[in-house]
Order: C-alpha cells, then sequence, then structure tokens
C-alpha cells in the first residue's frame, strides 16, 4: 500500500515529468524576438504561460523550497513579467510629453526653491562685488595671474580666447564644464542642501568678484557683452540645478509624511526628469560661448538679441507656459511629491 | 508589486500575484570585484582609442591629405583621440548598463546585476541617474563616499542606488541543462529536493573545491544517501575514487531519463 510520502513524491514527480516540457517552451520564447505578425496571439500564449508558472513557483517553493527547480522558474518568472509588463516604446511621446507637461508642472513645484537659489546666487555676487571693491588686492582668490595681469593691461582674458583655440574646441569645453558644474551642484545637495549652497554661493561670488574687479579697470562693459550670449541660458541652467539640489537637501531635511529614504528618492526622480530636459540646453550655451560670445564680429546688439531669444526658449520650454499646462498640471501634480522650499509646514 | 522587506542580506520581494522571493544582495566585495574588473575594461579600452586615434591622426599627414589636414587640424584631434576616448571612460557605465540590462561585463564576471526594488530590470532614467550620483559617490576620491554608504546601508547600496531604488544583486540564473538534470534526478531517484540540489553542486564545483573539504563532503553525501565508500584503506585515489562513484551515480539517473 502506498505510504502519503510516497503518494506525495510520485505527485511531484509526475507534475515535473508534465511541467517541465512547457517550462522550456516558455523559455525558448522569451528569448526570441516577437513576431509583430502575430503578436496578439503571443501575448496571450506569454499570459496563459506567465500564469501557469505563477502557479508552478507557488508550488515549487512550498514543496521543495529554494531548489534549482524553484531558482529557475523565479527566474522564468521575473523575465516573463518583464515582458509583458515592457511598456510600448514612444519615445516621441515621451519626450513631448517631458517638456509640454512633466517638467513644467515640477518646475512650478520647485518655484520657492528657484527663488531661494537666486537669492543665494545673488548675494555671493554681491558679496563678492563689495569684497574685491573695498580689498582688490584679494582678487587672486578668483582669477589667475596672468588674467589679473591681463585686465590691469586693459584687456579682458576673452579677448584672446579664439587665438588660444578654435571655436568648436572652446565649445566643448565649455559645455563639458557647464554640464559638469551643473550636474555637481543638483547631487551635492544630498549633504542636506550645503554642497548646493556652496556651488550657488561659490559661482555668484566668482561672478561679482570678477566684475567688481574689470569695474575698477573700465571693462565691466566688456565682460558683460562677452557674458550677455550665453549667460541668460547658462545661468538659468545652473540656478535651475541649484534648485533642484536645494529640493534634495529639503526633501533630507523635512522628508513630511514619507520617511527620508522615500522622500529623497521622489525627488532625485522628479528633479532627475528637469535635469534631463535643462541639460541639452548647456550644448546651446556652449556653442553661443564658443562661436559667438568671443567673436568681435558679432556687434553687442546681435549678442543681446540672442542672449534674450535664447532665454525666452528655454524659460518658455521648462516652464513658463501656466496656460498650456494649467489643466495638465492637476493631473500630473497627483503623481509628484516635490514639496516647496519655503512652504510652512501646515 | 505590492510590498517589499528584507534583511541584510535578501531582497525579498511581495507580488501582486500574492508570490514571494528572495534575491540574494551583493555586497562590498562583490560590488568591488565588479567595479575593478569594469574600471580595467573601460581603461584599456580608453587607451586602445587613444592608440588608434593617433594612428588614424598620422594618416591625415599623408600628402594628398596635407592641405586638407592643415584646415582642421585644431579640431581633428579632438574629435578623433580625446573624444571618443573620453566618450568611452565615462559614458561606459551608463551606457552598458542601459544596453546589457543592468549589467556591464564586471558585473556579469562577478555574476551580479542591477535590480530595482522589485526585482525587475531598472529602465534608462533610472540606470541615469544611479550615475549622474557618481559625482558625489566618488568623493574625495577611490569612491571613499560609496564605500562608506555600502558598508552602512541596510542593502549595501551606495547613494547612487538610493536615489534611483537600485539595488546590485547576485544572479540567479539556471540554464536549462541544469533544469533538465535536476529534474531526471527528481523522477528517477529517490533522493530529496536537497540531496539533488547538493549532488549538482559538488560535481559541477568539484574542481574547484578543495581536495580534503570535496572528500568529506563526497563522503557524507553517499553515506547520506546509503551508498557509502566501504574498505576506505584500500582505496588507492579516494578523491578520484568518490569522485566517478558521484558521476556513475548521476550518469545512471540521467540515462534511465533519458532512455
Amino acid at each position: 500500500m502506498a505510504t502519503p510520502n510516497s503518494t506525495s513524491q510520485a505527485a511531484l514527480k509526475e507534475w515535473l515529468k508534465t511541467r517541465q516540457a512547457d517550462w522550456q517552451q516558455l523559455d525558448a520564447r522569451l528569448k526570441k524576438p516577437p513576431n509583430p505578425n502575430h503578436a496578439l496571439s503571443e501575448a496571450r500564449a506569454l499570459l496563459i504561460a506567465y500564469k501557469a508558472v505563477i502557479s508552478d513557483l507557488s508550488l515549487s517553493k512550498r514543496i521543495q523550497g529554494n531548489t534549482p527547480i524553484t531558482l529557475y522558474l523565479q527566474t522564468l518568472y521575473l523575465k516573463a513579467y518583464e515582458e509583458l509588463h515592457q511598456p510600448a516604446r514612444q519615445l516621441k511621446a515621451e519626450f513631448f510629453a517631458l517638456y509640454r507637461v512633466q517638467v513644467p508642472v515640477l518646475i512650478q513645484h520647485m518655484r520657492h526653491s528657484l527663488l531661494s537659489a537666486l537669492a543665494i546666487f545673488l548675494l555671493g555676487i554681491l558679496a563678492g562685488w563689495l569684497l574685491i571693491s573695498v580689498h582688490p588686492e584679494l582678487i587672486g582668490l578668483v582669477l589667475s595671474e596672468p588674467m589679473i595681469n591681463q585686465v590691469q593691461n586693459g584687456e579682458l582674458w576673452t579677448d584672446s580666447l579664439l587665438n588660444i583655440m578654435p571655436s568648436s574646441v572652446l565649445s566643448l569645453g565649455i559645455a563639458a564644464n557647464n554640464i559638469t558644474v551643473t550636474l555637481t551642484a543638483f547631487v551635492l545637495g544630498a549633504l542636506y542642501g550645503l554642497g548646493t549652497l556652496y556651488i550657488l554661493g561659490m559661482n555668484g561670488f566668482m561672478l561679482g568678484a570678477a566684475f567688481a574687479f574689470t569695474a575698477q579697470h573700465g571693462l565691466a562693459g566688456r565682460l558683460c557683452a562677452f557674458i550677455i550670449g550665453h549667460g541668460p541660458v547658462e545661468l538659468s541652467v545652473i540656478l535651475i540645478a541649484g534648485a533642484m539640489g536645494l529640493q534634495l537637501g529639503e526633501s533630507l531635511i523635512r522628508p513630511g509624511p514619507r520617511n527620508r529614504l522615500q522622500a529623497f528618492r521622489q525627488t532625485s526622480f522628479d528633479t532627475g526628469k528637469i535635469l534631463c530636459a535643462a541639460t541639452p540646453f548647456l550644448l546651446l550655451a556652449g556653442l553661443i560661448e564658443g562661436y559667438i560670445s568671443p567673436n568681435p564680429v558679432y556687434p553687442l546688439a546681435a549678442k543681446l538679441t540672442i542672449g534674450i531669444l535664447t532665454g525666452l526658449v528655454f524659460w518658455w520650454m521648462l516652464g513658463a507656459r501656466k496656460r498650456m499646462f494649467t489643466d495638465a498640471a492637476s493631473i500630473a501634480s497627483r503623481g509628484t511629491h516635490m514639496r516647496p522650499l519655503l512652504k510652512k509646514r501646515s | 508589486m505590492a510590498k517589499n522587506s528584507s534583511d541584510n542580506d535578501y531582497l525579498a520581494v511581495q507580488t501582486l500575484e500574492g508570490l514571494d522571493y528572495q534575491l540574494e544582495i551583493a555586497g562590498l566585495g562583490a560590488r568591488s570585484h565588479a567595479f575593478i574588473i569594469d574600471w580595467h575594461i573601460r581603461l584599456l579600452l580608453a587607451l586602445l582609442w587613444l592608440i588608434v586615434g593617433t594612428g588614424l591622426l598620422g594618416l591625415f599627414a599623408i600628402e594628398n591629405l596635407r592641405e586638407w589636414w592643415r584646415q582642421i587640424s585644431h579640431t581633428l584631434p579632438l574629435i578623433i583621440v580625446f573624444l571618443p576616448t573620453a566618450a568611452i571612460y565615462f559614458l561606459y557605465h551608463p551606457v552598458l548598463e542601459i544596453i546589457m540590462a543592468g549589467r556591464t561585463p564586471g558585473k556579469r564576471m562577478a555574476g551580479v546585476r542591477l535590480v530595482t526594488l522589485q526585482g525587475h530590470t531598472p529602465r534608462a532614467g533610472e540606470i541615469l541617474l544611479r550615475n549622474v550620483f557618481r559625482l558625489i559617490d566618488s568623493l574625495p576620491s577611490c569612491y571613499v563616499v560609496g564605500i562608506v554608504t555600502v558598508a552602512l546601508t541596510h542593502h549595501h547600496v551606495r547613494i547612487g542606488d538610493l536615489a534611483a531604488g537600485l539595488v546590485l544583486v547576485y544572479e540567479t540564473n539556471v540554464s536549462a541543462n541544469t533544469l533538465n538534470q535536476v529534474t531526471q534526478l527528481a523522477i528517477h531517484s529517490e533522493l530529496t529536493p536537497e540531496q539533488q540540489g547538493l549532488l549538482l553542486d559538488l560535481l559541477n564545483r568539484w574542481p574547484e573545491l578543495n581536495k580534503n573539504v570535496r572528500i568529506d563532503l563526497a563522503q557524507k553525501f553517499l553515506a547520506h544517501i546509503g551508498r557509502p565508500v566501504t574498505n576506505l584503506d584500500k582505496v588507492e585515489n579516494l578523491d578520484r575514487a568518490l569522485h566517478i562513484k558521484l558521476q556513475r551515480f548521476f550518469n545512471r539517473v540521467n540515462a534511465y531519463g533519458n532512455t
């Protein structure tokens, strides 16, 4: 007479005999690229096989524990899950959704952080200006010795940029540097916002100090003419990166109803989208700074026009289209958890 | 996926279908192992391109190309040599992690891969976010911040992983061949599931195991399944004899299953 143990062993063997071929069939199907002509029938078959694997995995875990069969089924389950749940590739739609809906909504949500970043940057400029106006000998903290000598001789260090290297090299170098500064300003927010405060303050300080020093030698107007072409976009991206860094710090300092890790993760995702949308503009700023800003062929009016236009396009693309996204904002904001930096705690 | 819970060594996931499974989390050792391999690969690739690119530049010095070369000589070294070299070095991790579904050659060699907290392949956005945070993980140098974070965090993750919600886990790849072997053992032998796993493990890892350890394990296993080696003092090469005995037992079961 068969014992319960031998009966269950026999049942297990029978189960393995029946199911093994199906598992291998599913495994082989998952390795093949899907056939677009039979997409529906393939999806149906995959769904049936997926449900069967869930049942088999559950059974295998209960009866056998973590054996190689269970591990095989676990891997098969994960592969089938990903095949079934992978989102449709709609790169164009996603691109437009990023610029039309997501980023404007997120920028709107972090407007207080943007104002804070702007305030810190302006404070930095003011501090740099005041310090160098009172103690010009400290300009060595900001500018290198050759740059100081050039200014003292009535020349700007930007005057000879195109003699040192061609515009293409200059553009690439500038874009790479700006991207590094932007990413650094963002990620250093993970140090409870302190790193971002430093980057913003320091950049403002250097700008203010450089202007104060050039003003003492009557060159501030020329420096302004150099910056005006690319500055609006470049400084805007740095300010946005700073605001994102402050948001990161804020999520760690005041996570709200979530725990710190959840708040940090959600803020990283949200701000990451803005970073993704804003970074390409740095390439544009790099091109302007390499080809137009140092080139004396372009008059001040042309540089000013380019600067204003690119700045307007940048802010229009990233957040100033209030009317266009008002409806979308109410929907999309349900998915975002960013909290304004200066918002009072309720 | 509804709920995640884990201890220090495993990422435990409960699916919406009510299924529980665990993925073993890779610690500092496996992570460093993978990184060192990757670092060498990308450094070698970058250096290789530096040499190839410099060689290509030399081609432009040929007489008939000389005039054209003069016109673009300032930008060509940048475009041909330095830009691709920098791209190889800095984009190695994000690009390969996206293409290889959370893996890099180093991670594959170390037997680890990146997964989300739900155990799935990460998306491009998550991988990019993880790699942006390398800037802070690599501070002040040699990934000190990253190493400290890995040592201190629950899932042994660095700040980039925390931000992107990713975990580095060991691969649990069981091949179709292994499945076939273990199924044959389960169907045609009286071994318990644990014994089946042990036998396969022992045979597959025989060359890697220390001689004394494998002799001890094999003797214990054979005794446990009621096939002990008798007259040990008369056996000339015990290590080889045990291996043959285990292999014969396994082959007999497989042959029975295949006929």
